[in-house]
């Protein structure tokens, strides 16, 4: 049995169309950035920064690459649920919502896609 | 059909300034602002495994003044949407809702990041700075 109106169900109206799916997202990626980040915000203030080789070199030790590739894929996921928020709010156009929508997403996946090659490429001795 | 006129939500104009809405607002800034950060991060892993000129170039970007200013900005945005974060967590076990509550946790928020970015200033000071 539906708790919605015939009218309402074909209007559209009333629901988010994806219940509380994006609310959970953004709550597991939360939690799982509070770790990630605060071992990148530690690996930066305690590498030597300048030095290309030993950052190449902490990079590419398997457990730093793993944790960098979980940062970035964290980062992106959690950054274009958030900022899908702030559009869907402020843009009240359909058309230039969907948009930027889809600019912002299409961004964040490809920077998220160039970090984790250049990750992978390191790790891999492919420099 | 006609179309009646529907409750709006309360727009940010008409809230009067208090510790819930400013820091909701700020939540939301810090954001924004670190969804830059994260693709300044792929910039730098990107330069890591693009040579040594290039990562060069990227830490010079990164240490000169508008780098080191913007740094400084990631830094307390991180950390007012980490405690800010975790603030909300708390929230959504379904404790801390009393004014009072909100009041305290707010400001260990705020004093928090301001605390916790000096820190990490101070830090870099003692270790002379980027190595």
């Amino acid at each position: 049995m539906s708790l919605r109106s015939p009218l309402g169900t074909v209007l559209g109206t009333g629901s988010a169309k994806d219940g509380t799916a994006h609310w959970w997202a953004q709550r597991v990626s939360a939690v799982a950035l509070v770790p990630l980040c605060l071992w990148f915000l530690w690996s930066l203030l305690s590498l030597p920064l300048r030095d290309r080789a030993r950052v190449g070199a902490w990079l590419a030790g398997p457990v730093n690459a793993l944790l960098m590739i979980l940062l970035v894929v964290a980062l992106a996921y959690h950054a274009s649920l958030g900022i899908s928020v702030v559009v869907e709010d402020y843009i009240p156009s359909k058309a230039s919502r969907v948009f930027w929508l889809l600019l912002l997403r299409f961004l964040l996946v490809l920077a998220g896609g160039a970090a984790m090659l250049a990750v992978l490429r390191v790790a891999l001795g492919r420099v | 059909m006609p179309v009646r006129a529907r409750p709006l939500s309360p727009h940010l104009q008409v809230y009067r300034w208090q510790m819930g809405n400013s820091l909701s607002i700020l939540h939301r800034l810090t954001g924004i602002f670190l969804t830059l950060g994260f693709l300044a991060l792929c910039y730098w892993l990107v330069s890591i495994a693009s040579g040594a000129a290039p990562y060069s170039a990227a830490m010079a970007v990164f240490t000169g003044p508008l780098g080191i200013l913007v740094l400084c900005g990631w830094t307390f945005a991180f950390f007012f949407h980490l405690l800010n974060g975790i603030r909300h967590l708390f929230w959504d076990t379904g404790r801390g809702f009393e004014a009072s509550q909100r009041r305290v946790s707010g400001w260990l928020v705020v004093a928090g990041s301001v605390a916790l970015t000096f820190g990490v200033g101070a830090w870099l000071w003692c270790a002379g700075g980027v190595r």
